[in-house]
């Protein structure tokens, strides 16, 4: 609503339909500035998403003209019609349930780690850096060939341990857990260890000391003194690793192809089969936006929930 | 954390007891801390030195078990010159930094432009436009894929560079808009006031006076953008098909899947996991050394955007 108040401000000055010549310069000189913006805006994504909408509705194969089908698509995603649809939801889910967790915990664990004194503490965060910098073709090649059931090295260390080894992409069962393994790999180390870090920095020493008077352990300044101040910054990485595990696709693109027995068709690759692969647009452009709700939903009641635990220092 | 407790228990309680026991915890904490510091970074590194050392071996020798971690042939020269040679690798790489290139060039140009305009002139529906951007940076690409495969489609431009490099001149990302904006509202407006008196115009307050100040935050956005290009997968994987004018991270794949250049040329299949890892590894590596010289830039750009967002 800083739009009212920025109105407001002007008009108390001078009046919109009595503009000093020097406004209207300046003003013009906005739009010339932003039009870049502007056009790409209506070119990439208003007339897209405009058209998206339209497809969805309709049927579409390049060849012939779209076809205004209704519901047609949607009931078909939707209704059982397309045997692959909800279990790649319900894959998509199951990847994001434990990834996101695990990534969260795992970030803020290293993140807590890298932020003690520790000598050569910026080689160290390179390091656990480095694995976000890999292309995911190359980090999915690399892990495909560490992970392979005979040969790999992961099953040698596993088997040298005595411990029985997963055939891992060989196999349904162990497929989604080694998409899942690669994905750790590539997230824990990143950018929203990153982020935690720069928050952690940002807590107030005054109130470590004062917990430190009041004779508190160092879980239970964890408890209450560092998490309910990074409450905001974990909210922030929360949001956008569901945004992001719900949209899988190069790894297990990669490394598996969705396979075997469709273990990892995940509905990104769903989506992205029916229209590159199948041509499908009208159907494909319906799947993608039963993703988007799914993902605005999933967002809203994140943060529905967040009143209940983030907590801002300023509010 | 053990150091900061350590500390302010000396000044809070500087008993006798407490200076006793201090030592022995501090150095079983110090120990304890390097221990998993270390750990956790062998786990991050190891892929790469597995893959480094993969790619100095034969193929006979990468699927021996049990699995050796140093090449007793070290034969890392001549599986890198048949990577070069025998599949069109540098031709993937010369694509990917041309893409890389022409679009960051684009990009960061035109977010600073479009920045500039957001941050230093009032305008009916400023604030109005400023969120619709901001929304546009939460959508899932996957409603605007299609329709814009069908617009490049239209335009003749699949198989070619332009659906990936043309769309960056046009603002260049709301995220780098933001990054920039964000940094042009941090510099005084006495600079560009002064400089309006002295009689310069916008475009010259903008290319004299804003963007030399602004070479941080360009380098952020140009660092971030780079990783983002290069690794890039899915625009390459819907607009590119013929194996010519792949990117490194397209030709990868494609090369994952047992095609080289005989398989392209002549079309017969030999198994090259060593040189796979080769190129695994020629193609995360530009990231990796500019992540080792452009640090700074990195963690500001990603914790900007982060917590101010």
């Amino acid at each position: 609503m800083s739009t009212m108040a920025g109105e407001g401000a002007r008009i108390a000055k001078a009046p919109l339909d009595s503009m000093t010549a020097r406004q209207k310069r300046m003003e013009r000189y906005g739009y010339l500035f932003i039009s870049p913006w502007l056009l790409g805006f209506f070119a990439f994504t208003f007339i897209p998403i405009a058209a998206s909408i339209f497809l969805s509705f309709s049927r579409y194969s390049v060849l012939r003209p779209p076809e205004f089908i209704g519901l047609t698509n949607y009931r078909y995603a939707l209704l059982g019609g397309d045997r692959l649809m909800w279990p790649s939801i319900g894959r998509s889910f199951r990847y994001a349930v434990f990834m996101v967790p695990l990534a969260l915990t795992g970030s803020l664990l290293v993140a807590i780690l890298l932020n003690q004194k520790v000598k050569g503490i910026a080689y160290w965060r390179t390091f656990y850096f480095l694995p976000t910098l890999t292309p995911g073709v190359a980090s999915a090649i690399l892990w495909g060939w560490l992970l392979n059931p005979e040969l790999g090295l992961v099953n040698y260390l596993i088997g040298g341990l005595g411990l029985p080894t997963p055939r891992w992409f060989a196999s349904p069962q162990w497929a989604l857990p080694g998409i899942i393994l690669i994905g750790m790999w590539g997230s824990v180390g990143g950018g929203s260890m990153i982020i935690f870090l720069a928050g952690l920095q940002d807590i107030p020493v005054e109130l470590v000391e004062a917990a430190d008077i009041d004779g508190a352990g160092r879980l239970r300044k964890f408890w209450n003194i560092t998490l309910p101040i990074l409450s905001p910054v974990i909210f922030f990485n929360l949001i956008i690793g569901i945004i992001g595990a719900l949209r899988v696709f190069e790894t297990a693109f990669v490394a598996t192809r969705g396979g075997p027995a469709r273990a990892t068709w995940f509905i990104s690759l769903h989506i992205y089969a029916t229209a590159f692969e199948y041509f499908d647009f009208g159907y494909a452009a319906a799947l993608a936006w039963v993703l988007v709700v799914i993902i605005v939903s999933m967002t809203v009641l994140q943060f529905r929930l967040a009143k209940s635990w983030v907590f801002y220092q300023g509010a | 954390m053990a150091v900061a407790e350590g500390k302010m228990a000396s000044r809070v309680e500087p008993r006798p007891r407490a200076f006793h026991q201090r030592p022995m915890r501090y150095i079983v904490g110090r120990v304890f801390i390097y221990l998993l510091i270390i750990v956790g970074g062998a786990v991050s590194m190891f892929p790469f030195v597995w893959t480094l050392m993969s790619s100095g071996k034969s193929v006979w020798e990468l699927t021996a078990f049990p699995p050796t971690l140093f090449p007793q042939e070290q034969i890392f020269i001549e599986n890198y010159t048949r990577l070069l040679t025998e599949v069109p690798f540098l031709v993937w790489i010369r694509n990917s930094a041309v893409v890389t290139g022409l679009n960051l060039l684009g990009a960061i140009s035109s977010a600073a432009i479009v920045a500039y305009g957001f941050s230093r002139f009032q305008f009916r529906g400023r604030e109005a436009w400023f969120f619709i951007m901001l929304t546009t940076m939460m959508l899932p690409g996957e409603v605007t894929l299609i329709p814009q495969y069908l617009i490049f489609h239209a335009l003749g431009w699949i198989d070619t560079f332009n659906p990936l490099i043309v769309p960056a001149y046009f603002g260049g990302g709301a995220f780098n808009i933001f990054l920039i904006r964000q940094f042009f509202l941090s510099i005084p407006r006495d600079m560009d006031e002064s400089a309006e008196i002295d009689g310069a115009n916008p475009f010259q307050i903008f290319f004299k006076i804003l963007l030399p100040l602004s070479k941080p935050v360009l380098a952020t956005a140009a660092a971030l953008g780079f990783i983002g290009n290069w690794n890039s997968f899915m625009g390459p994987l819907i607009y590119l098909n013929s194996p010519r004018k792949f990117t490194a991270t397209l030709g990868l794949r494609y090369f994952s899947m047992g095609a080289t250049a005989a398989t392209i040329e002549i079309g017969s299949l030999q198994p090259m996991e060593n040189l796979l890892m080769a190129g695994s590894l020629i193609v995360a590596m530009p990231c990796l050394i500019l992540f080792f010289v452009a640090q700074k830039y990195f963690v500001q750009g990603i914790v900007t955007t982060g917590i101010k967002g």
